[in-house]
């Protein structure tokens, strides 16, 4: 800054300011031009000074004056009385306007110099640029914003308290104090830590102590009992407790199981299990095949080794005293027979090569090839069940037919046994045989019935006519129900038939009974669908068969044709399409009549309605109107109630009725309503539902939080008491929102709670980015 | 053979001593329970009639003040221990479970303003009119000592509040400006003002201990924090409070005792508009305190009554009054949440069930199932007319009831003008302002 000073004026011109410093700022053009104008108006003033004097004086005060009203706001000039204090270290000091020295013109030097460092050339051009600096804020408003801050910056602090706030005010109950600490006794090294040795003696034991590194502060740990502590907290002692428990329990449940599957007797059971595990260890063993080799090995090995033993032994040989037994019983028993048959099928199946049996699919062929394996006598024997007595006659010829009929046999003895698991390798046999699907077919539906039959089943052995009647007799009721909708049971049926398989259809049913007779005979009875209907809806008839069923049938009572066994299969396929396609229109017909009819009826109703509305729309309304009064009137008239109570005054029970007199005398009837309000009003319904006494209790409208009816409607009904609820329930539901303790005081928040909700909150929220990531 | 016998382990249903209560097996099926809600809505019915009938919330009157009770101080270590300083300078200590004073210092010459119990619970101070600031012992000198005051500082101008920090040794003063001193100076450490006014009460955040907040004259409200140099941000109400009060539970939340017969709780960040308007009294309010929980305040008012609010409610659940108490200055929550203590204008102190039908000591175990089964009930239907009606009566003395009235029909009144004058001018002229917005003048950043 340059500071210009006049020494020149004289005191007397410019009296008011005394000594006014100009402060022309050389980097503000505009100001410094102004600052000249004011300097020139001086100088002419100074001149004119010079000649006059008093008067001058006073022509400066008006001209001032009247320069002040034209509003132009001059500023004093500054007049330096002493010498300049503060001259520019420079040595330039300017006289006038034109020898003033402005920045430029030394920058102007500095430029051409160039001893100057660069930077400052640079600063200098910068400060040539800029504008002023601005003039500070009044307090007022610097306090203002200062004050804005402060109060961001506490609002900000403050904010840090929501989560926990609002989290207080979700919770279902606030426990206060909110710190508070577990009651009960307090652990001895707390309370002994306070305390110190005082007297001589009690220093000296402390020094006893401390000298054989015994605690001291906590008297009951040890280093190393500390140690041994800290190396499992409570928390985790507890859950390997709770770990513990687990398997202990886990462990005493499987032997008690155990105990109590190694107590069952049954054999059957055991062969079940056995078959189960061995299946399970199959599955299991491929599994490991695959994932550990070396122990998949170690377990063919073991394998290997069952088998050689299985083999060099004379279990399951069936040349045991037991199997000797068996054999001679097997002729006349046939449960005997299944059994020895079981024996060897457990010796082959614990024989076969394990290199097979590493496939399950190969396992399965197996299986399924099982009967083949059969020593041949048992296969014969079973041949020959229906006929009277079949052991007798040895080896039957392998007829196409005869085939069909061992297979059909096999069958009828699933249904003696009764066994689950016999089902199961019979049906392997059965598939073994020529017309797989049709026997599956009959073998499900067999299983279907077992149920039913088993009491007949069993009776079978004794003695082969009783059982067929009460065969037919089961099958009777069952047949009667089932016959009509199984239509591809049938059309395998006539199949079965077809191909000549030996057998009465005693009533309607399947024609599933076989009679000795029929078969020595070689008749084959061949029945149309139609008579099997006739049979159905007559029963007596069906007894009748029965009967009969000793005599070769004549087709008398029956309108079926009864043909050879010889006679070509073509004709029998005719028939059974026939049928077939019969039956088939028929259930259409049952399907598609209803639909059609509805369908109908619904556009005539509708053509009837639109076309009485149309025609009588006023009418109707009223009508209806009418009719619905009517109604309301009835629900209020009185009705006769009967408040008779069997057993009271004579005996009850079952198909007993009170007696008429009782029922007189309990009869009673309703006084009659009150009249009604729209009585006498026809045009009105007054709805006598509303009850004042009740709507007194009522809630009118929808309380505040709820947001629909249902809602509160469903906080209502569910009760809180301990008649409907279990203690717990009652206990959790009716916590009371605050807890507070007897006479403790509850401290305000502390900054603690601060930091143990953001400790969870950040556990929270690495939980929750976790989740987002996956 | 083994025979297999049906027995049963005795410790089913074998009680261990005579007084054990016999188990009962129960079968909850809903059908052989019927009419679950109209019984329990009987049982409700039955436990408002019954809340009713024991609410007697007045339990005791501290007597002994020769001129009428200004101010009163919680202990903050002794649940039994109350300060109380009346309008004759005169400071007496009271022991509550005695009902009895147990002791008697004369404090000041004139007002006893206020008075505040250190953290520690060692010593306290108090403020009066005649411009000083003294620091107590807590306990009662020795025999043959003189009752003096440990430290007294003597200010420029009269006090009318004061305050101590919750942790440090600092306390607050206001008279004509808000002063911040450290116990250990004679001088304040800190000096707030803005605008010339004086000041009727200083609170600290109990929860924040930094912040504070005042109510001047200028019918505002100004919040400092103690570690700024300024003050932070003042709002303007309609007419004065009286007293503040910070909600110990919730940093941000503090209620107003008005002039206007409101109570108002803001929300520090936000005084554009309060958080809640609570109304019911029928004269200026004049002292409020909070629950240590925090859920509930107590306000006492000109009205010779005193009013329980919930801390989001707008009207009362709960008021108390005698035929002698008149004008209540003071009012205190007692630390445990169980009492409420009450100085009025007929020198005489007064304690209170905070809960007027609750039953004191300790309750057996199936007492308290009892009572929350019954709390639950009274919950659950408490929107049933019948059972509002009944929780909701309270009886009044003549003029407060009249009072109530009028000033109903007056707010009326007054609704239905606005309404009248927005209907008849132009729309948007007369813009609907809520009661919330009504009371706030201005904020002044």
């Amino acid at each position: 800054m340059a500071k210009v000073s006049k020494a020149k004026m004289s005191k007397k011109v410019f009296k008011k300011s005394s000594e006014v410093t100009v402060n022309s700022t050389a980097l503000k053009p505009e100001v410094v031009y102004d600052d000249d104008d004011d300097l020139k108006g001086a100088d002419e003033e100074i001149i004119s000074e010079e000649e006059d004097g008093e008067d001058e004086r006073k022509r400066q005060h008006l001209l001032e004056a009247i320069s002040a009203l034209g509003g132009k706001r001059r500023k004093a000039l500054g007049e330096r009385s002493e010498a300049a204090v503060q001259m520019s270290e420079f040595m330039v000091n300017a006289e006038d306007e034109s020898e003033r020295v402005e920045l430029s013109d030394l920058i102007q030097i500095i430029e051409k110099t160039s001893t100057v460092p660069a930077k400052t050339k640079k600063q200098l051009k910068n400060l040539q640029r800029s504008k002023t600096i601005e003039c500070p804020l009044s307090k007022q408003e610097s306090e203002r914003i200062q004050r804005d801050v402060a109060f961001q910056k506490a609002a900000t602090d403050i904010s840090r308290w929501k989560s926990i706030i609002s989290q207080n005010q979700r919770a279902e109950q606030l426990m206060f104090p909110l710190n508070q600490e577990p009651s009960g006794p307090k652990p001895m090294e707390r309370v002994v830590t306070g305390w110190k040795a005082q007297t001589p003696l009690e220093q000296e034991i402390f020094a006893l102590l401390s000298a054989n590194k015994q605690p001291i502060n906590d008297p009951i740990l040890t280093p190393i009992e500390q140690a041994s502590m800290r190396a499992m907290s409570l928390e985790e002692a507890k859950v390997r407790r709770a770990e513990l428990q687990k398997a202990r329990a886990l462990q005493s449940y499987y032997e008690a199981q155990a105990r109590r599957e190694k107590k069952i007797k049954s054999k059957k059971f055991h062969k079940v299990q056995n078959k189960a595990k061995r299946k399970e260890f199959l599955k299991q063993f491929d599994e490991m095949v695959k994932t550990d080799p070396a122990a998949a090995l170690e377990e063919l090995n073991k394998m290997e080794v069952a088998r050689m033993q299985e083999r060099m032994s004379l279990k399951h040989q069936n040349s045991g005293k037991w199997a000797k037994s068996r054999a001679i019983m097997a002729k006349y028993n046939e449960g005997a027979r299944k059994a020895m048959q079981q024996q060897l099928e457990v010796n082959k199946h614990l024989t076969q090569k394990l290199v097979t049996s590493l496939n399950g699919d190969d396992e399965e062929e197996e299986e399924a090839g099982d009967p083949e394996l059969l020593p041949d006598f048992v296969n014969d024997a079973e041949q020959d069940l229906d006929s009277s007595n079949p052991w007798m006659r040895g080896r039957l010829s392998e007829d196409p037919t005869e085939e069909e009929a061992n297979s059909d046999t096999v069958g009828l003895t699933t249904e003696q046994s009764g066994g689950m698991e016999y089902i199961a390798e019979e049906e392997e046999k059965v598939e073994e045989t020529e017309d797989n699907v049709i026997l599956r077919e009959f073998d499900s539906r067999r299983k279907l019935r077992q149920a039913l039959e088993t009491d007949t089943a069993v009776e079978m052995s004794v003695d082969e006519e009783e059982e067929e009647e009460s065969k037919a007799a089961a099958e009777d009721g069952y047949a009667s129900d089932k016959e009509e909708e199984r239509l591809c049971e049938f059309t395998n049926l006539f199949h079965e038939i077809v191909e000549g398989q030996s057998r009465v259809e005693g009533a309607g049913d399947a024609g599933r009974t076989d009679t000795s007779t029929q078969l020595e005979a070689e008749v084959i009875r061949i029945r149309t669908l139609g008579s099997v209907e006739l049979l159905t809806q007559d029963n007596s008839a069906t007894d009748k068969v029965h009967v009969e069923s000793q005599k070769p049938l004549s087709t008398e009572n029956l309108p079926s044709t009864t043909q050879k066994a010889g006679k070509s299969r073509k004709r029998k396929k005719k028939i059974q399409l026939k049928e077939v396609l019969t039956k088939e229109t028929k259930v259409m017909k049952v399907l598609l009549a209803p639909t059609i009819e509805a369908s109908e009826e619904l556009e005539e109703k509708l053509d009837q309605r639109g076309l009485i509305k149309e025609a009588f729309a006023g009418d109707d309304v009223i009508s209806e109107f009418l009719k619905d009064k009517r109604k309301q009137e009835d629900v209020g008239t009185s009705k006769i109630l009967d408040l008779t109570l069997p057993g009271w005054g004579e005996w009850g029970g079952t198909g007993l009725k009170p007696s008429r007199s009782k029922r007189r005398r309990f009869r009673v009837k309703n006084a009659p309503p009150p009249p009604r309000k729209d009585q006498h009003l026809p045009s009105v319904i007054i709805s006598e539902k509303r009850n004042s006494f009740i709507s007194l209790h009522q809630v009118n409208s929808l309380p505040f939080p709820f947001e629909n009816h249902t809602q509160f409607e469903s906080t209502i009904r569910s009760p809180l008491g301990r008649t409907w609820n279990t203690e717990r329930t009652v206990k959790k539901i009716t916590k009371p929102k605050v807890v507070t303790q007897l006479g403790t005081i509850i401290e305000p928040m502390a900054q603690e709670e601060l930091v143990k909700v953001k400790v969870s909150a950040g556990k929270n929220s690495c939980v929750d980015s976790l989740k987002i990531k996956y | 053979m083994k025979v297999k016998v049906l027995s049963r382990n005795p410790d089913d249903y074998v009680r261990e001593t005579k007084l054990d209560i016999q188990r009962v097996p129960r079968n909850y099926d809903p059908s052989l329970h019927p009419f679950e809600v109209s019984r329990e809505y009987t049982r409700a019915l039955n436990a408002t009639k019954l809340e009713r009938v024991f609410a007697k919330p007045f339990l005791a009157s501290l007597d002994g003040h020769r001129d009428g009770v200004n101010c009163m101080a919680k202990h903050t270590k002794s649940l039994s221990t109350l300060l109380s300083g009346s309008c004759d300078g005169e400071v007496k200590m009271w022991n509550l479970t005695k009902h009895d004073c147990v002791r008697t210092l004369q404090a000041h010459e004139g007002f006893v303003r206020g008075i505040v119990v250190r953290y520690c619970g060692t010593s306290f101070f108090t403020v009066g009119d005649d411009k000083t600031i003294k620091q107590w012992k807590m306990e009662a000198p020795g025999y043959g000592e003189a009752e003096e005051p440990l430290n007294t500082i003597l200010g420029k101008t009269v006090f009318t509040g004061l305050d101590h920090h919750q942790k440090e040794a600092v306390f607050a003063t206001c008279g004509q400006q808000v002063d911040i001193w450290d116990e250990q100076r004679s001088s304040p450490i800190r000096s707030f003002t803005w605008g010339v006014d004086s000041f009727s009460s200083v609170r600290f955040n109990p929860v924040e201990t930094e912040l504070l907040a005042s109510c001047a004259s200028d019918r505002s409200i100004v919040l400092y924090d103690m570690r700024e140099s300024a003050p932070l941000k003042k709002v303007i109400m309609t007419m004065r409070s009286n007293t503040l009060c910070w909600n110990p539970m919730e940093a941000y939340h503090f209620t107003c005792a008005n002039e206007d017969y409101n109570l108002y709780t803001y929300d520090m960040r936000n005084l554009d508009r309060p958080f809640m308007v609570h109304m019911d009294h029928v004269s200026a309010v004049l002292d409020v305190d909070y629950s240590p929980t925090g859920k509930e305040f107590v306000s006492a008012s000109f009205d010779k009554t005193i009013r329980i609010f919930q801390k989001d409610g707008g009207h009362s659940r709960e008021v108390y009054h005698t035929k002698r108490m008149q004008h209540v200055i003071c009012v205190k929550w007692s630390a445990d949440n169980k009492y409420i203590l009450s100085g009025s204008d007929e020198m005489n102190i007064r304690l209170w069930k905070a809960n007027a039908a609750e039953k004191l000591g300790v309750l057996a175990p199936r007492e308290k199932q009892a009572i929350n089964y019954n709390q639950k009930l009274k919950e659950k239907f408490q929107h049933h007319p019948q059972i509002r009606r009944i929780t909701h009566h309270r009886h009044l003395p003549k003029n407060i009831y009249h009072q109530t009235k009028e000033l109903r029909i007056m707010k009326e009144a007054r609704k239905r003008k606005e309404r009248n004058v927005r209907k008849h001018s132009r729309p948007g002229t007369v813009p609907v302002v809520s009661e919330k917005e009504k009371h706030v003048v201005t904020v002044v950043k």
